[in-house]
């Protein structure tokens, strides 16, 4: 059993030297066996809380703690975070030419292997193919330059596959479903619903409630002006369907 | 020694290298060298006629070097580039004759060196080499098919100084046609105490696809200070040569000033490939240049990596209707190094066309400088230049410039510039790190990354090396 815990973050952006806050205390627990989902509207922090949780360094940390297992983590880095079980699909995963996904993959499966465990070409190649055939993406993907000139489902899918090679134990979704179509929404559904059971928790921040018939949550929260406002069941995904974001947090 | 991952490897090497090595020497074309025979420290016309007769050289050579040691004295020391004031050109040695012995023992060479050789896990004959050892030993094999293929196919390939003795007329006829003594002040000092480097002659429509290397040269100098390369490709024919060595080449000789001429005739192609990692005691200023004829085809792919000094600027004269001239390089230079490299290409016929590709990486203060020249003459109409540059700064002490000269004086051409020079990008980094990867792997692959395009282009023993060295020189780069 692992466990997640947001305690009263605050966190700060600064542009052009003016130090913005985006998250004023945001608490929310993740147990493992869990999956969560955060909506909300455009511009609340829903990112700033993803990104925050997995070490961004654009991002600071003015008040508040998050702790795994117990233990803050706030001052490890971002690979050191990762190791420990965190992993962020990102909403844009940057393109990087000259380094195959292939390679990429295996770099971080054997980052979490010691020295005389380290995965060789020859056994990684067959489990990455059973991957790719799972997410219906074609075996050539693997030999092309990381996210170079990949279309907008073609990245979302190659972050999955990334979660799914990697097998994290806390996995956090930022709008896995934004340019997807329905067949590529369903087959990146499937994926993350592949990874549920009882050592994985997902946090899975989107717009629209269309994800969370896929993926159905455990735990809806809404959040709004860097503030988690509310908290229920997937019916209150639902339930924002028909009445917006509007009449929620208002004071 | 150090037990290095490949310590069981380099055993095992130096075992089969000993036995090769009897082989290979009795095997191999022996070059009949006299015993060590040096000229001093300092240069005078004396000289430069003591070094002709050493060699039983024609009087014509003799001619060309006393001629080129009086535009030598002419010449000052070029106006543009890096400082050179380091450089103390009294107190040279200008010609020692080597041995066919190793000249120097694994004992002499620096232990700072030792050091980088361990830590690369360099097999053992490979060290043995850049200790002045004279053979590759390992190359037996290819240097068999290579001889056989050169044999056949009536290849010249010899050192510069055999090919003199054995074909005169061949060597005067093209002699400092590309690069004249009067060129410049290197190209003049070259010419009138040249020593050394390769003598390439392929004939009308002989196609090698098995790149040449130099180091097949068995028994030739290898690092020589004023190496003299002739390649001569004949109409139709296609050649891939290869030289240099990615390790740290080992050198007591502060000043390396070759002269390299490439005559790539109608519808040829000719590659020439070449890594140099000098020793930061070195200044490396080379004079490197190619013709093509009509439809003729080539191209440079150059790697920089150390000494103290370097400028060079190999060029392609597109002489002919449609010729393609092609500069592909990757400089990486870190702390007290200069690097002032780039490429030439002269468009003097219509419908030509150039790529120069220029990628660079400074780190701990080092820098890398671009300095291309691309010229339409009135003569180039329909034709065509892309360049680009791409850099990488490791950190806030290293520099970069990009010094593009362009001169266009035909209406009809086009012309495509474009330079970048970047940190390494945050977004990658944090990405790589994200998935687990330390800071210090992450940056490696980004680096690896940003060579792969160089990488790929070189034969497959090189870019290993090549990428083995790379990621050596970057850790420590991260702090």
């Amino acid at each position: 059993m692992s466990k997640l815990e947001i305690i009263d973050l605050h966190v700060a952006v600064t542009a052009d030297g003016v130090q913005q806050e985006i998250l004023s205390g945001v608490n929310l627990t993740i147990n493992s066996g869990e999956v969560h989902a955060i909506m909300g509207p455009n511009g609340t922090g829903k990112s700033t809380l993803s990104e925050t949780i997995m070490g961004n360094p654009n991002y600071q940390v003015t008040g508040g703690d998050i702790r795994l297992n117990g233990r803050s983590i706030l001052n490890m880095q971002v690979d050191e975070r990762a190791r420990a079980g965190l992993f962020l699909a990102m909403q844009y995963p940057p393109a990087i030419a000259g380094i195959t996904n292939a390679e990429f993959i295996r770099a971080a499966v054997n980052s979490r292997r010691s020295a005389d465990q380290q995965v060789g070409v020859m056994n990684f190649l067959p489990e990455l193919d059973k991957r790719l055939h799972q997410l219906e993406m074609p075996e050539d993907m693997a030999e092309r330059y990381l996210n170079a000139g990949f279309s907008g489902g073609e990245k979302k899918k190659n972050e999955i596959l990334q979660m799914l090679m990697i097998q994290p134990a806390f996995s956090i979704l930022d709008e896995i479903d934004s340019g997807l179509d329905i067949d590529a929404l369903r087959i990146v559904a499937a994926g993350v619903n592949s990874m549920r059971g009882p050592k994985h928790a997902s946090l899975i921040i989107t717009h629209y409630q269309r994800l969370l018939n896929y993926i159905v949550p455990d735990v809806v929260h809404v959040m709004k002006g860097g503030v988690i406002v509310e908290s229920g069941g997937p019916e209150l995904a639902k339930e924002l369907e028909q009445t917006g974001y509007e009449h929620l947090g208002a004071e | 020694m150090l037990n290095t991952k490949n310590t069981k490897n380099n055993e095992q090497v130096a075992a089969n290298a000993k036995q090769l090595a009897a082989a290979t020497n009795d095997a191999a074309p022996r070059v009949d060298y006299a015993p060590i025979y040096s000229t001093g420290r300092g240069l005078n016309a004396d000289i430069v006629r003591a070094i002709s007769k050493a060699k039983h050289e024609p009087e014509w050579m003799l001619q060309e070097r006393l001629s080129a040691y009086a535009e030598y004295q002419r010449q000052s020391l070029p106006h543009f580039g890096p400082d050179l004031s380091g450089l103390d050109l009294d107190s040279m040695r200008y010609y020692q004759k080597p041995t066919d012995h190793p000249v120097r023992s694994w004992a002499d060479v620096p232990a700072s060196l030792k050091t980088t050789f361990e830590q690369m896990g360099v097999p053992a004959a490979e060290r043995a080499y850049l200790a002045g050892a004279s053979a590759q030993f390992e190359s037996e094999v290819v240097y068999s098919h290579i001889k056989t293929a050169v044999e056949k196919y009536g290849i010249i390939f010899c050192g510069m100084d055999e090919a003199l003795q054995k074909y005169p007329e061949l060597v005067h006829q093209y002699w400092g046609k590309l690069v004249p003594a009067s060129d410049n002040k290197f190209a003049a000092l070259n010419t009138a105490v040249w020593s050394g480097g390769t003598f390439l002659y392929v004939p009308a429509g002989v196609q090698l696809d098995t790149p040449l290397q130099a180091f097949f040269r068995i028994n030739a100098e290898n690092t020589g200070q004023f190496e003299r390369t002739m390649i001569i490709v004949e109409p139709g024919a296609h050649i891939n040569y290869v030289e240099g060595c990615t390790a740290p080449t080992y050198s007591t000789a502060s000043l390396h000033a070759a002269v390299v001429e490439v005559f790539v005739k109608e519808n040829a192609y000719a590659r020439y490939t070449t890594i140099q990692n000098w020793s930061n005691n070195v200044y490396s200023l080379e004079t490197k240049r190619a013709q093509a004829l009509a439809g003729a085809t080539m191209e440079w792919v150059d790697g920089n990596l150390g000494s103290k000094t370097t400028m060079k600027y190999p060029s392609v004269y597109l002489d002919g209707e449609g010729a393609h001239g092609t500069m592909l390089s990757i400089a990486v230079a870190g702390h007290g190094i200069t690097l002032d490299s780039g490429a030439r290409m002269i468009h003097n016929a219509p419908n030509t066309t150039s790529s120069i590709v220029s990628k660079s990486i400074a780190k701990d203060g080092g820098a890398t400088d671009y300095r291309g020249t691309v010229r339409f003459t009135d003569k180039s109409h329909g034709s065509f230049a892309h360049v680009e540059c791409d850099t990488i700064l490791m950190d806030e002490a290293s520099r970069s410039n990009t010094i593009p000269i362009n001169e266009i004086n035909c209406n009809d051409v086009a012309m495509e510039h474009e330079a970048k020079v970047s940190k390494l990008s945050e977004a990658q980094l944090y990405y790589l790190m994200s998935r687990g990867l330390s800071e210090a792997k992450a940056t490696e692959m980004l680096i690896m990354g940003f060579v792969e395009p160089f990488a790929k282009e070189l034969p497959m023993e090189y870019a290993v090396e090549l990428n083995r060295l790379i990621k050596m020189e970057m850790t420590g780069a991260v702090g």
